[in-house]
C-alpha cells in the first residue's frame, strides 16, 4: 500500500470515530433536552445574581457592562454541554480497572484518539441543540450581546473547537493516572471542583482578586471556558483574540503530549492477567 | 421494630464500608470540603466587587449561604443517593427492590448514607456562625426560633426535592439531568439573596420550589429586614407550610413514578 493511501485510510478511520461519537449522542435526544433545560435555569439564576452585582458594584467590574456580562453568562452556559470539566460518561479509567484497556492498546489508533475523537463527536452534537437555544434564550431575556463583526465568530469557532478537545484531554490524562492509582475518584473530584471554578464557570476569571487570577493563569482551566467565551462574546478582539487562541493551542498540545506520554508509560506498566 | 433493627444494620454496614478505606474516605471528606469552600469563594468573589447585594451585605449573605448549605448538605447526606435511581432503572436492578416487602422509598433511602458530606455541612455551619456573629441581631430570641425552624424544615424541603426528582426519573431515565435544575439549581438559588431575582424566578424559587424559604426569608427575620415585593419577611414563619407543600408534591410524584414503572422484563 502506498503511504498516501495509507494516510488517507487512517484519516478516514479517525474521522469515523468522530462521526460515531456524534451519532451516539444523537440518540439521546431527551438527555440533550434535559441538559439544555438545566443550563437555561442556571443561566437565569447566574444572570440575575451577576446583573444585580453589576448594578451595585463599587468597582469597574473588570470592564464588564450589561451586554458583555450577558454574553459571558449565556455563552458559557451554551458551551457547558460540549466542554468537559467533570468526568465524562465512558472514561478511560474504568477500562483500565477492568482490564479492557488491553484491547484498546491493540487498536490501530493511539488510545488518546480512540477516547478523545468520539468525545469530540459527542460534543459537536451537543453544541447545536444545547448551545444555540441557550444563546437564543439569553438574547430574548437579557438583550443583544453578540458581536456585530464577523471576526469574533471566526476565531470563536476555532477557540471553541480547541477548548472542546483540550478540556477532554485534561480529564483523559486524569483518567490515565488509573494505571498507577487504584482509585482516581478523589483526584477527579479535586480536578472537577477546582477546574469548574478556575475555568470561570460561576464568576468570570477577570473578577477574581489579583492573586487568584494569577493562580488560574498557571492552570489550563481558563482556556477551557473563559477564553472561548471571551473570544465569542467579543470581549477580546483582533490580536488579543488570536493570542487567546494561541495560549489555548499551547495548552492543548501540552495536554496531548502528556496524554501520549502517560499512554506509553502505562503500556509498560500494565500487566494483564488471564488468557 | 424488627424492621428498624434491620435498617440500622444496613446503615451501620454502609458507614463501616465508607470508613474502612481511610485514605479514600479522607479524600472524599476533603473533596466535599472543597465543594463547600469553592461555593463560598464564588460568593466572596462577587463581594469583592460590591458592598451590598440584593439588600444584604456579606455578613447577611453568609447567613443565607450557611442556612442553604447546611440544609442541602444534610438532605444530600440522607437522601442524595436517590440520584442513582436512573442507573437502577436502566440496569433493571430496581426490580429487586419492588419484590421486597418494604416500601420502595424506605429501602432506597436507607440503602446508603453519604458520610463524606459531613465536611460540607461543616462549611455551612461555619458560614452560619460567622454570619450570626458578624451581624447585629435586633431580637435574638426570634432569630434563634427562625434559624431552628429553617434548619429543620429547610432540610425537609431539600429532601422532598430529591424525592420529587427521583419520582420523575421513572419517566425521564436518560433525561435525568432535567431534575438537576430543581435539586442543584434549587440549592444554588437558595444560597443567593432571592431579592436579586426577577418576578418569574421569584415565583419559581420562592413558591413552586420553595428555595427562598430555606435561606433568604429566615435571614430577613434574623436581620429584622422587611423584605422585597412578593417575599415579605413574615413568610419565613410559614416554613412548615412550604415544607408540607414540597412533601405533598414529592409524595404525588414518587407514587406516580413507582406505579408508572413497568419492569425490565426477563
Amino acid at each position: 500500500m502506498s503511504p498516501v493511501t495509507e494516510s488517507r485510510l487512517r484519516a478516514g478511520l479517525l474521522w469515523s470515530l468522530v462521526r460515531a461519537g456524534f451519532a451516539e449522542q444523537a440518540h439521546y435526544r431527551l438527555a440533550v433536552a434535559a441538559g439544555l433545560f438545566t443550563n437555561v435555569v442556571f443561566g437565569f439564576i447566574r444572570a440575575a445574581v451577576l446583573f444585580a452585582a453589576l448594578d451595585a458594584s463599587t468597582t469597574a467590574f473588570a470592564g464588564y457592562d450589561r451586554d458583555t456580562l450577558g454574553g459571558y453568562v449565556w455563552i458559557s452556559q451554551a458551551l457547558l454541554g460540549a466542554i468537559t470539566l467533570m468526568a465524562p460518561i465512558s472514561s478511560v479509567e474504568e477500562r483500565i480497572k477492568n482490564g479492557d484497556i488491553a484491547v484498546d492498546y491493540l487498536r490501530p489508533v493511539p488510545l488518546v484518539a480512540a477516547f478523545a475523537l468520539p468525545a469530540v463527536g459527542r460534543a459537536a452534537y451537543t453544541l447545536l441543540p444545547r448551545g444555540v437555544p441557550a444563546v437564543v434564550v439569553g438574547l430574548l431575556t437579557t438583550g443583544w450581546f453578540l458581536p456585530p463583526t464577523p471576526g469574533p465568530y471566526l476565531v470563536g469557532v476555532l477557540s471553541v473547537a480547541v477548548a472542546v478537545v483540550a478540556s477532554y484531554l485534561g480529564v483523559h490524562c486524569i483518567g490515565l493516572l488509573g494505571f498507577w492509582v487504584v482509585d482516581t475518584r478523589g483526584i477527579k473530584a479535586f480536578y472537577g471542583i477546582l477546574g469548574t471554578f478556575l475555568a470561570g464557570l460561576f464568576v468570570p476569571v477577570d473578577l477574581f482578586p489579583g492573586w487568584l487570577r494569577t493562580l488560574a493563569g498557571f492552570t489550563p482551566f481558563p482556556t477551557f471556558l473563559q477564553y472561548p467565551v471571551d473570544v465569542l462574546s467579543g470581549r477580546v478582539l483582533g490580536a488579543a483574540a488570536w493570542q487567546h487562541l494561541g495560549v489555548q493551542l499551547a495548552w492543548g498540545l501540552a495536554l496531548l503530549a502528556l496524554a501520549l506520554l502517560l499512554e506509553r508509560l502505562g503500556r509498560r506498566h500494565l500487566e494483564v492477567q488471564g488468557g | 421494630m424488627a424492621d428498624l433493627t434491620a435498617y440500622r444494620a444496613v446503615l451501620a454496614s454502609r458507614v463501616r464500608a465508607q470508613t474502612t478505606y481511610r485514605l479514600s474516605f479522607g479524600l472524599d471528606l476533603l473533596g466535599a470540603l472543597l465543594v463547600g469552600l469553592v461555593e463560598l469563594a464564588e460568593t466572596w468573589v462577587v463581594f469583592s466587587q460590591v458592598d451590598v447585594l440584593g439588600g444584604l451585605d456579606f455578613g447577611g449573605v453568609l447567613l443565607v449561604f450557611g442556612l442553604a448549605n447546611i440544609c442541602f448538605s444534610v438532605a444530600d447526606l440522607l437522601v442524595g443517593h436517590l440520584d442513582r435511581l436512573p442507573r437502577y432503572i436502566r440496569e433493571g436492578t430496581i426490580d429487586v427492590f419492588y419484590l421486597r416487602p418494604q416500601p420502595l422509598l424506605a429501602q432506597l433511602v436507607t440503602s446508603e448514607i453519604s458520610l463524606r458530606r459531613l465536611t460540607r455541612i461543616g462549611v455551612g455551619v461555619a458560614a452560619l456562625v460567622a454570619g450570626l456573629v458578624a451581624n447585629e441581631i435586633p431580637d435574638p430570641l426570634r432569630a434563634a426560633a427562625v434559624v431552628g425552624l429553617a434548619l429543620v424544615f429547610g432540610t425537609l424541603i431539600f429532601c422532598a426535592l430529591f424525592v420529587s426528582a427521583a419520582g420523575c426519573q421513572f419517566w425521564l431515565v436518560n433525561g435525568a439531568e432535567f431534575t438537576n435544575a430543581f435539586t442543584y439549581g434549587g440549592s444554588y438559588a437558595a444560597s443567593q439573596p432571592t431579592s436579586v431575582f426577577g418576578t418569574g424566578l421569584k415565583i419559581t424559587f420562592g413558591f413552586v420550589v420553595p428555595a427562598a424559604f430555606v435561606g433568604y426569608l429566615p435571614t430577613l427575620v434574623v436581620l429584622g429586614q422587611p423584605g422585597p415585593a412578593l417575599l415579605p419577611a413574615w413568610l419565613a414563619w410559614f416554613l412548615p407550610v412550604a415544607a408540607l407543600w414540597s412533601c405533598l408534591l414529592a409524595g404525588l410524584l414518587w407514587r406516580a413514578g413507582v406505579r408508572h414503572y413497568q419492569g425490565a422484563g426477563g
